[in-house]
């Protein structure tokens, strides 16, 4: 990065009262959660100026995937959000799905929301580790949710051959059928997770450097939010009740019965307390998919997997990932790859307001203002 | 009170940190390298090529269709045919791979090949201790092939229906054989 934007040399210094210190947190820095700078401006302890430096983990993903076939992108999908892999390749192959006009076999939809909500259950629980562990909490939480999501990572090797690359999702289904067994081991997982969450509330929910650290610490306004396109447990924490899930009711989550949780102040806090309750709802889902799933086939029998050549047009398909608004839009030219690939991340967009959060806070809650968002470097600078 | 939370939170981790010596479920980790999980039968690390028979480099299932090589993301497949032709399982005559390469250091372990094969050549591995001394990281046929019966001891599934129906599908070839007796032009 030439020349960071933005910042310019604190002009007025008249007396030493009013020095203003630059600092450069990042881009390896144990709190920004991959290769992240921010240049933050800094009057004793107190934030005036924050602006945000990525790029760093921009591998170019839009142009390979224009230049690759349809087939061939799903595994670079993987690699946005590495977290959660099953839900990018959800929404790449709803897009595609869209542009092709292509349809999904009953099981193959259940399959997928047993994945992205498992997804979603150790996306939140790391999320709540990483958060504490930013507050000053080292290990004890964060290895709590790194144990329990093992289990579900296992769940996904079993099922897919990789822990986190899944690489499962397909253009009108999904790539191989549950193993046997599959169905049982998930619940039993599930069932763990209930008693996990149980524990973990008990660990965290009371604790007063929890409270203290985030209560009323990087309010993000609803108006704000909704103006600057936050989506994701971040703007459901401010009280604005959107869940694409609930929106589009893409697969069939119109068949689940679950709530979505909202916030009231929109503070670290909410946002904390917005992942423990979702997961509770994530639960709910699961419980009922994994009753529910019928037999039947994997993959609608239309599906083309190699030399893919949709009509001309575009498609945009959106699914509420962990994170927010996860959107791929494709313009199809009639070729074997598309003719413009475009992500939309929602980490990048939550990572916008980022300055207006810490904005009159000390620079200790700048590092849990960041935890909050929930950001994955991958997705950011795609 | 103040500081109750904090006393509920550190009875969660005593009672966890008790618990792990007297249960062994709560000890959710393995000492390796002394210690090793057996891998999943569906994991995946790197692709190799299956042969039949006792030769690897005659008995490569391999036709060098450049499927995989088209279809990989990553573009690490490099296969240069073979001029010559030699017959197959089903008795059709196939051309060889003179030259297949894969590039390790850039192969992202997807499985897409694996996928798309249609002769049931490629698949995937399980090694994943794969440190060396020198620089080899692009891997040359002789390199890659692994035998059938490796394939069965990794993925016996998956082994078991592939050879299934290759067997099927060489009963198919043969009875036409001998219902037209007369051997198709090459």
């Amino acid at each position: 990065m030439i020349a960071p934007p933005g910042i310019q040399a604190p002009a007025a210094v008249d007396s030493i009262s009013h020095d203003l210190l630059e600092v450069a947190m990042g881009p390896h820095h144990p709190s920004t959660h991959g290769v992240f700078r921010m240049n933050v401006v800094l009057d004793g302890e107190t934030v005036v100026k924050l602006t945000p430096v990525f790029g760093y983990l921009h591998r170019n993903h839009e142009k390979i995937a224009e230049k690759n076939s349809y087939l061939a992108s799903i595994p670079y999908t993987d690699r946005l959000d590495y977290i959660c892999s099953m839900t990018n390749n959800w929404a790449y192959v709803l897009s595609v799905e869209k542009l092709t006009g292509l349809a999904v076999p009953e099981r193959a939809e259940y399959i997928r929301v047993i994945v992205a909500e498992l997804t979603r259950l150790f996306n939140h629980a790391c999320l709540a580790g990483f958060l504490l562990q930013d507050m000053g909490a080292l290990g004890t939480p964060m290895m709590y949710a790194f144990r329990e999501r093992e289990k579900i990572l296992d769940l996904f090797e079993s099922l897919t051959g990789s822990r986190m690359m899944c690489n499962y999702m397909r253009f009108g289904g999904c790539r191989c059928d549950l193993t046997a067994g599959w169905l049982e081991q998930a619940a039993t997982v599930v069932a763990g997770f209930d008693s996990f969450l149980d524990h973990f509330e008990a660990l965290l929910n009371g604790n007063e450097i929890l409270c203290a650290r985030s209560q009323g610490v990087g309010v993000l306004p609803a108006g704000l939010a909704v103006n600057a396109g936050v989506t994701g447990p971040g703007l459901r924490a401010s009280g604005v009740n959107y869940d694409i899930r609930k929106v589009d009711q893409y697969g069939i989550y119109n068949r689940f019965k679950f709530r979505v949780p909202l916030g009231r102040c929109g503070d670290v806090f909410d946002r904390y307390m917005m992942r423990i309750l979702e997961m509770r709802e994530s639960l709910k889902i699961l419980g009922q998919a994994l009753h529910d799933i019928p037999a039947g086939a994997i993959i609608d029998p239309k599906a083309k997997l190699r030399n893919l050549r949709p009509k001309p047009g575009e498609a945009y398909g959106r699914i509420e990932s962990p994170k927010g608004e996860l959107g791929f839009y494709l313009i199809s030219d009639g070729g074997s790859a598309p003719y413009r690939y475009r992500v939309r991340p929602p980490s990048l967009i939550n990572l916008t307001v980022l300055e207006d959060m810490c904005l009159g806070h000390a620079i200790a809650d700048v590092v849990i203002i960041l935890g909050s968002i929930d950001i994955v470097l991958g997705e950011v600078d795609r | 009170m103040l500081g109750l939370g904090i006393l509920r939170g550190l009875v969660e981790t005593w009672r966890n940190f008790q618990g792990s010596y007297y249960d062994p479920a709560r000890l959710t980790t393995v000492q390796y390298p002394e210690e090793k999980l057996p891998p999943q039968e569906n994991a995946r690390t790197f692709p190799f090529l299956v042969f039949d028979g006792n030769e690897p480099l005659a008995g490569l299932r391999c036709t060098a269709c450049s499927i995989c090589a088209v279809e990989c993301p990553a573009h690490c497949i490099h296969i240069v045919k073979d001029t010559l032709k030699k017959p197959d399982y089903l008795g059709k005559m196939q051309f060889h791979p003179k030259v297949f390469n894969i590039d390790m250091a850039v192969c992202m372990e997807c499985g897409i090949c694996a996928e798309v094969c249609p002769f049931d050549s490629i698949k995937m591995d399980h090694v994943f201790e794969l440190s060396g001394v020198d620089r080899k990281m692009i891997l040359e046929k002789t390199d890659l092939a692994k035998p059938n019966d490796y394939f069965h001891k990794i993925h016996p599934l998956e082994a078991a229906t592939v050879d299934a129906a290759r067997a099927a599908e060489q009963r198919k070839a043969q009875a036409k054989k001998a219902a037209a007796p007369v051997p198709a032009a090459v």
